[in-house]
């Protein structure tokens, strides 16, 4: 195998890839593992720029590093998390990493022995190359994809609807709740007022 | 396994095994916290999105490609709403240690 100029980027972009996301699930600072987590993200959005999705590309920087990862960052500086409770060493530690090492290496193996040398698969949505990424990915997701398109909106509108409704403090102005002790507490005396009108003067209330 | 710019389609099905191992252990080492596990959930989706554009670049299908853009919109939705309830748990009880959240227990 000759190393070609793509093949050294990928696997330069392939080891911080893995490097940060370790440091992601070791790191005992939260702030820290946070921006491990961008720099895999970034890293991840390199690798698919070098397979030619370029419109994935700068989605994936511009929602999970501008949005996502700012939310995580924003929730750890706003919580103050009390850092004793990471700081217990689990006793079944090796047992996970083996499950999960043997996990890993069973797909090398299928990757590696594989016997299948081509898919038997019918391309559905065949990538034109020559119209650009985006081109290609907007003619398929506003025509055949619009209905999946519209519920996937609906998703994140139903998501930030309930982030606003969960986040939200119980102020009157805001949510109007049923009080039931207001309810039961009400009688004639504090809800009924009987006033007596004069004739072409009207009543100040 | 074909081969696309000198790269071999096995490198990135590799490298999203290697990933999504390295997410999953990292939701059982982390069993204590709440944002590590969100964390390693967002590892996985971003893993399953690498496998996704590749496979949908060396099979030449855009297909793959519209599926990762609805997996990172489910992603969006899913860490906005995990960190509106952690919010809400922590105003309430000071404290987002998972071994307490055993109210509903019964």
């Amino acid at each position: 195998m000759t190393l070609t100029l793509p093949l050294i980027l990928f696997y330069l972009f392939a080891v911080v890839l893995v490097i940060s996301s370790l440091v992601v699930i070791s790191c005992r600072n939260m702030v820290i593992a946070i921006l491990f987590l961008i720099l895999a993200f970034i890293n991840a959005s390199a690798l698919f720029v070098l397979l030619g999705a370029e419109f994935l590309a700068m989605l994936l920087i511009v929602v999970y590093v501008g949005a996502i990862a700012v939310m995580f960052l924003f929730v750890v500086m706003m919580l103050d998390i009390d850092l004793k409770i990471t700081q217990e060493i689990n006793r079944k530690r090796p047992i996970f990493i083996l499950i999960s090492a043997i996990l890993f290496f069973e797909v090398l193996t299928l990757t590696r022995f594989s016997t299948v040398k081509f898919y038997e698969t019918k391309t559905l949505y065949p990538i034109n190359l020559e119209i650009t990424n985006v081109e290609s990915l907007g003619k398929v997701l506003y025509t055949d994809f619009i209905l999946p398109f519209q519920i996937a909106g609906a998703i994140l509108f139903v998501a930030m609807i309930g982030a606003i409704i969960l986040t939200l403090k119980d102020e009157v102005r805001f949510i109007r709740k049923q009080q039931i002790s207001q309810q039961i507490a009400r009688n004639k005396a504090n809800s009924l007022e009987i006033v007596k009108v004069k004739i072409n003067s009207g009543i100040n209330l | 396994m074909t081969i696309i710019n000198g790269i071999d389609q096995s490198n990135f099905v590799n490298l999203s095994a290697l990933l999504f191992c390295i997410a999953i252990s990292g939701i059982f080492l982390n069993r204590k916290n709440v944002i590590s596990l969100l964390m390693s959930i967002e590892l996985m989706l971003l893993s399953i999105n690498i496998n996704f554009v590749a496979f949908s670049v060396y099979l030449q299908d855009i297909l793959g490609q519209v599926f990762a853009i609805f997996i990172l919109t489910v992603a969006g939705a899913e860490a906005a709403i995990g960190l509106a309830i952690l919010v809400v748990y922590y105003q309430n009880s000071r404290s987002i240690a998972i071994e307490e959240i055993s109210s509903l227990k019964g």
